[in-house]
């Protein structure tokens, strides 16, 4: 701590540099907290996927539908407690760009397979007294200030009606809340025999079938023992994790961590050469003064741990400020206004991110402190 | 030792520096005895080996040959560690261009050598309020070098020098770099310290009015001692 005068006085010698080199620091970990919310958006579904959901879906494209009599015939296979299925609406609301899901599906089972999605009774009964009752997340209804009671009319892109209309219309009678942080409470799911009934085409078709299994354990035989049941039939399936499938629908639009990896090491790797040149350039302009410190009775090892611990203060100010600041940001929510699904910084990748601050400034401070430590003072002096 | 009052002993010490394959004698067999008390003068044309000298009698460079003792104890087989911590009790230093902290103000300087020792906060500012009052310098404390005058500077430098009460005062041209009238208070306030609080002081210089100040001054050629003249 009496040191602390000692290493802040550094900072003051060229105040511009010092600044520039902060704020540099600051932005790039603004940027991984930013990056890590967005990776987590497009994880979201994998992290909160249950280890005792499979997902089955047509073997050849998910957009292939399945027929609906399938369920019963899932579910007698030895594993499976319970089978629901949904099926992709692809509405717009108001403007094609107000993207959200929209998926029908049966809400007894539903509710039964998603328990993350709470709902209380009251709403529970009225979506299953409702045939054109639907149900929001609690992000979309906030979106869109939609409440209880409401009527949404959603515009088909898919699913015409069979009086040859295209506008569908919903009655929100419920608004679930997420079980967990990374829940997605996004989504906006209508009752299956609304659209089953009212559809021109497609009728007893649907998307794809979620289940869930007894075990964990006998997930990899249960999927095989369902695909096995329907192969060489005009509708195969391939069932896998739903962690699995989600990570595949992510993927669709390329591997977001890999890309997101190398824009954060190139970021990193950037002012790592910054800030270790800066410390390298306030090294040499210092050669005297750090003689002068060795002259004075300061060891070697303590030159370097100034020098280190120099490097290190201007790191975690910058990199601690960028990180609080990225937390700070992500809670006044989406930049994309709701596109994402949940936006937030995970934990882990907080803590990832101050190891990350932490080695950057070992890494920028290492070699001028081991420059300093190894001055000669009479050398030094001489200069 | 040969004497309680022979505070530094030096004996056959040679210093060669090597450039490339070339070696350079800076010193050569040198033997010397300085009493606790002293303010010995160091004379001698440039390259003569008087900072080297200095350097070595402050533990700042060691020689290639030879022992030197320096209030009992032998500081040229020390290790780098234990020199460095003998360094921060023994010596204080004064340089010919100060070389103050730019960055840290008058006090915040003087205190830099007690930043080594166990005191607390509270006793390292009163020892540096001494060592400002000492050199004159109380009024000025929280001023930064670049406001302060060339022999202001210099007095900022010595009381950072005498903070921790060191007992041996090595000065490198303390007046190099000053005026006639700065000069002049830098010496009397180095012939105070001799005087009224024993110090003993080595002070390397060009100036023979410098030189005048001091009890006894030896005089360097080619690294061995050429003439000695007593006050």
């Amino acid at each position: 701590m009496k040191f602390l005068s000692l290493l802040l006085s550094g900072f003051r010698r060229k105040k511009t540099r010092t600044i520039l080199t902060l704020l540099s620091i600051l932005v790039a970990f603004v940027l991984f907290g930013y990056l890590a919310a967005v990776k987590q958006a497009f994880d979201m579904g994998v992290s909160v996927a249950g280890a005792d959901r499979l997902l089955t879906r047509h073997r050849i494209s998910l957009i292939r539908p399945l027929p609906e009599s399938y369920e019963p015939r899932i579910e007698r296979i030895k594993g499976v407690s319970n089978a629901v299925h949904s099926t992709w609406f692809g509405g717009v609301y108001q403007k094609p760009t107000n993207f959200f899901p929209q998926i029908a599906v049966p809400p007894e089972d539903f509710m039964d397979v998603y328990p993350e999605y709470l709902l209380d009774d009251e709403e529970k009964t009225a979506w299953l007294e409702t045939r054109t009752g639907a149900i929001a997340g609690r992000a979309l209804a906030d979106r869109y200030g939609w409440k209880i009671g409401d009527r949404i009319p959603l515009e088909a892109t898919i699913w015409q009606k069979k009086d040859g209309g295209q506008t569908w219309e919903f009655d929100l009678v419920g608004i679930y809340e997420g079980a967990e942080k990374g829940t997605d409470t996004g989504q906006f799911f209508f009752r299956y025999d609304y659209l089953d009934e009212a559809r021109m085409m497609g009728a007893g078709q649907v998307g794809w079938y979620t289940l869930r299994i007894d075990d964990p354990e006998n997930a990899a035989r249960v999927a095989a023992e369902i695909d096995e049941e329907f192969a060489n039939s005009p509708y195969e399936t391939k069932t896998e994790p739903e962690g699995a499938f989600l990570q595949g629908f992510a993927n669709q639009m390329g591997n977001i961590s890999i890309m997101l990896k190398a824009i954060l090491s190139a970021v990193f790797f950037t002012i790592l050469l910054v800030t270790g040149n800066t410390m390298a350039q306030a090294v040499r302009e210092r050669t005297q003064e750090i003689a002068v410190l060795k002259a004075l009775g300061f060891t070697h090892t303590g030159v370097l741990f100034l020098v280190l611990f120099e490097a290190m203060l201007i790191v975690c100010t910058g990199g601690f400020a960028g990180l609080a600041l990225a937390w700070f940001l992500t809670t006044y929510g989406d930049p994309t206004k709701g596109a994402l699904p949940v936006f937030f910084i995970p934990l882990a990748d907080l803590a990832v991110g101050v190891l990350i601050v932490l080695l950057m400034g070992l890494a920028a401070g290492i070699l001028p402190a081991i420059q300093a430590q190894r001055l000669r003072i009479a050398d030094a002096l001489r200069r | 030792m040969e004497s309680q009052q022979v505070l530094v002993y030096i004996k056959a010490v040679d210093k060669i520096f090597r450039r490339g394959s070339e070696e350079i004698h800076v010193l050569g067999g040198l033997d010397l005895e300085i009493p606790e008390g002293e303010f010995l003068a160091l004379m001698g044309p440039s390259g003569s080996g008087k900072s080297t000298l200095l350097n070595i009698i402050g533990g700042l460079d060691r020689p290639s040959e030879g022992r030197v003792d320096i209030g009992g104890e032998r500081i040229d087989q020390m290790s780098e560690r234990r020199l460095a911590g003998w360094r921060a009790r023994h010596v204080g230093l004064v340089f010919q261009f100060y070389n103050l902290m730019p960055t840290l103000s008058a006090e915040r300087n003087v205190e830099l050598p007690l930043l080594l020792t166990h005191l607390s906060r509270s006793e390292r500012r009163k020892h540096v309020d001494i060592a400002l009052d000492v050199v004159g310098l109380s009024h000025r404390k929280a001023y930064f070098p670049k406001t302060l005058s060339g022999g202001e500077q210099q007095r900022v430098g010595i009381a950072r020098a005498i903070v921790t009460d060191p007992t041996l005062l090595l000065c490198d041209e303390p007046t190099g770099d000053l005026d006639a009238k700065s000069s002049d208070e830098i010496l009397d306030l180095l012939q105070a310290l001799n005087r009224e609080h024993g110090k003993t002081i080595i002070m390397v210089t060009h100036d023979s009015h410098a030189a005048k100040c001091a009890s006894r001054t030896l005089f360097l050629n080619k690294g061995r001692l050429s003439a000695e003249q007593v006050a």
